[in-house]
């Protein structure tokens, strides 16, 4: 999965630098760029890149849209590519067409529980689902006396109460209230909620690492301009250590989000050992965010702390991204779970099983 | 281009899982015999010659190395399957680990024909032991410091000079080591140092061993005292020593063996908490086990980029600064997580000795084979800051 390997990465790389430049949105105080952006990308068919053809998508592989991920955390893309791109996987599960325009799924969180009635409408509530303002449509997942089913909503449906994440996205409590779903199919046993929260934790893993690889970049070319007691701060010793230190956060960050990208774009089923990689992806994702953050605002002093400057579009997005689709908190829970109730001696085999 | 380091998710072929048990079922075997306990740590004074043999029988020693030097041209995967199994499983490796990780390469690449069809083949019966004679009294990470004289002589070389904190020297049946054969230039304070391959337990050469903080006495001072290396002990290029390190630093730096040091007090923590945890334990052991899978994707990786013939210097460095300040940490979390475990957990005892190892462990880790520091300036180099 390396950068620019296949042509959806190159069309979006094309296309974020040309839209999605950073330093040009920071200073875009209307958000002008945001519709040039998304019908950008709408044409080149990437929202919906894990649609089949035959339910209106593009149908890229599930790797190669994970590694589009990764390139759009590497711009801290502001706009719903990655959770449209899980709106559409998750109907194409269930063989529902995909409409045209931004979407998002619902729930966004474990904790979160959407039911389906005996008349088939939809009630519930789920908190911090992102860009659910923005989107044209929900892809729905819930539970029903006959097991799972996934949906396609109409938001106009719903109440939607606005709110920001620690990023200024948005991110929004969505209320479904008896709503009739435009369209609605039982799930295949393969997909349940932890399903789509491990399918979401990935994604936003990569867009971590992104975020975590283009911190480094800049915190580095920073280094080597920024010049105090007489010397550029990148040949002290104490920066070059935190510098070191950033990029094993980095690297480790884009090591476990491509390990279970590939994981999942490889798996038969999601087995413990797909679990292993995903939820690790998450935790050891969101410690980096924290970590690698910090560091890349420690080397920019001052500056980095302005909003003029593009080094909060990164980490806080880094940070924010943390929460979706389950925490750190909860994903080390479940995992330490798994473990325990393995035992002892299946810890091993379990780390060693790819 | 971006200075991110990209790890490739390598995945280890079906081949390795059919090694995978055979390893498996050797050490059960071997435990099951009584050659080693696996709830006892990899103490690394413990020497067991025969154990050492059987693995060499097995054909799991020099397993990358050609075939006419005893090796079985099987691939660096193949070999980390082992490592790593051996390490998780507590065994004995102590005599055969360093000269199959880096001593044996290095001979490979540098030693004349009837060297290498000499002691090679030995290696891969698991006979002889290696130690690494890098560090001095007043030479550590600085390398390129290091005073030991290598004086010219008729046919060879006078070794006078110490070496310190040298692993096995007590056990170790030769060396490879750093001595200086010509003074630093101006241009270059690296030159002037040659790698040399010692034969041990020779008239020259006094092993004074060290005690170290666990109670054990691993390491040693090495006094030479005119000791006569002949000429064709000299490895690679005389004066060029410094060329010649950084691809042995890549198989040291980046293997099983930089994480997993005091894995164990993880199993036994999860042996201790049961099938049942509270939730601060499930957190604490979630989050290690997430931490632990991470280094050693990025390790298998590393393996992967070595078995392609590449020399990642960068990366081994970063999975060796991560890996070993998390084994470094983790008898100390793992403390904090069986602060509550009941006084009745079967393995209570069990844990607690591990820990106390551990615990005394933990400081070196950060210190051998390479400073946290020097690996930080490795990286930072790899940045362009340097």
């Amino acid at each position: 999965m390396a950068e620019s390997d296949n042509i959806v990465v190159e069309t979006a790389e094309k296309i974020f630098a040309d839209l999605a430049d950073p330093q040009t949105i920071n200073n875009d105080k209307k958000g002008s760029w945001q519709a040039p952006l998304w019908q950008a990308l709408s044409e080149a068919g990437l929202p919906l890149s894990w649609v089949p053809d035959d339910l209106g998508g593009s149908g890229a592989s599930l790797a190669d849209g994970f590694a589009l991920l990764n390139a759009a955390g590497r711009f801290a893309v502001a706009v719903p590519l990655a959770e449209t791109m899980l709106a559409g996987w998750l109907l194409a599960q269930a063989k529902l067409a995909s409409p045209a325009g931004e979407m998002t799924v619902v729930p966004a969180s474990p904790r979160d529980r959407i039911t389906i009635n005996a008349d088939g409408t939809l009630s519930g509530r789920a908190r911090g689902v992102p860009f659910a303002k923005a989107a044209k449509h929900f892809a729905v997942l819930a539970h029903g006396g006959d097991g799972v089913s996934i949906a396609l909503v109409d938001p106009s449906k719903t109440r939607i109460e606005p709110g920001l994440n620690v990023g200024y996205d948005h991110n929004d409590t969505v209320t479904l209230d008896k709503v009739q779903p435009v369209a609605v199919k039982a799930a295949p046993k393969s997909v349940d909620q932890t399903t789509l929260m491990l399918m979401g934790g990935v994604a936003r893993s990569l867009q971590i690492a992104g975020a975590l690889e283009s911190m480094l970049d800049i915190s580095v070319r920073y280094s080597n301009e920024r010049v105090a007691f007489e010397k550029k701060i990148s040949k002290f010793q104490a920066v070059q250590h935190n510098l070191a230190r950033l990029a094993g956060e980095s690297a480790a960050a884009l090591a476990a989000a491509t390990s279970a990208a590939d994981a999942i774009a490889n798996a038969k089923s999601f087995d413990d050992e797909v679990y292993l990689e995903a939820a690790s992806a998450k935790i050891r994702c969101a410690e980096a965010a924290e970590k690698g953050g910090g560091i890349a605002h420690q080397v920019h002093g001052a500056i980095g702390f302005t909003i003029e400057h593009i080094l909060h579009r990164y980490s806080l997005r880094a940070l924010a991204w943390r929460d979706d689709f389950g925490s750190e908190s909860y994903w080390a829970v479940e995992l330490g779970k798994l473990v325990a109730r393995r035992g002892a001696d299946e810890l091993w085999p379990l780390v060693a099983s790819r | 281009m971006t200075a991110a380091l990209r790890f490739d998710p390598i995945r280890l072929p079906e081949k390795c899982e059919q090694l995978r048990k055979e390893v498996r079922a050797f050490l059960a075997e071997e435990a099951a015999r009584g050659t080693f306990d696996t709830s006892k740590p990899n103490r690394e004074d413990t020497d067991v010659p025969e154990f050492c043999r059987r693995v060499g029988e097995r054909g799991w020693i020099g397993m990358t190395w050609p075939k006419k030097y005893g090796g079985q041209e099987r691939s660096f995967l193949e070999r980390y399957v082992v490592t790593e199994e051996m390490r998780v499983a507590n065994a004995p490796t102590r005599r055969f680990f360093v000269a199959d990780r880096q001593s044996g390469p290095v001979l490979l690449k540098y030693a004349p024909e009837h060297i290498k069809m000499d002691i090679l083949p030995r290696i891969c019966k698991g006979e002889v032991c290696f130690a690494i004679g890098m560090s001095e009294p007043n030479s550590g990470s600085d390398l390129f410091a290091a005073k030991t004289r290598a004086t010219k002589t008729e046919g060879g070389y006078l070794i006078n000079g110490t070496k310190i904190w040298t692993s096995s020297a007590h056990i170790a049946d030769y060396m490879i080591a750093i001595f200086r054969t010509s003074p630093p230039t101006k241009e270059n304070r690296r030159h002037g140092l040659t790698q040399f391959l010692v034969k041990m337990k020779q008239p020259g050469i006094k092993v004074n061993p060290i005690g170290q903080i666990t109670g054990q006495y691993e390491f040693n001072e090495v006094v030479f005292t005119d000791h006569f290396i002949p000429d064709d002990h000299v490895l690679g290029e005389v004066d060029g020593a410094w060329k010649q390190a950084t691809s042995e630093l890549a198989y040291e730096r980046s293997g099983p063996e930089r994480f997993l040091e005091t894995y164990y007090v993880l199993t036994e923590l999860v042996r201790a908490v049961g099938p049942d945890p509270d939730t601060r334990s499930a957190e604490g052991i979630g989050r290690l086990v997430a931490q632990l899978h991470t280094m050693r994707r990025m390790s298998v990786s590393v393996a992967g980029m070595l078995q392609a013939g590449k020399e990642p210097v960068v990366e081994a460095s970063i999975v060796k600064d991560i890996g070993t300040v998390w084994e470094q940490q983790l008898p100390h979390r793992v403390r904090d997580l069986a602060a509550f475990v009941e006084e009745t957990a079967t393995n209570r005892e069990t844990l607690e000795r591990q820990l106390d190892f551990a615990i005394k462990t933990a400081p070196k880790l950060t210190i051998q084979g390479g400073t946290t520091e020097v690996l930080r300036g490795i990286i930072a180099r790899g940045l362009g800051l340097r």
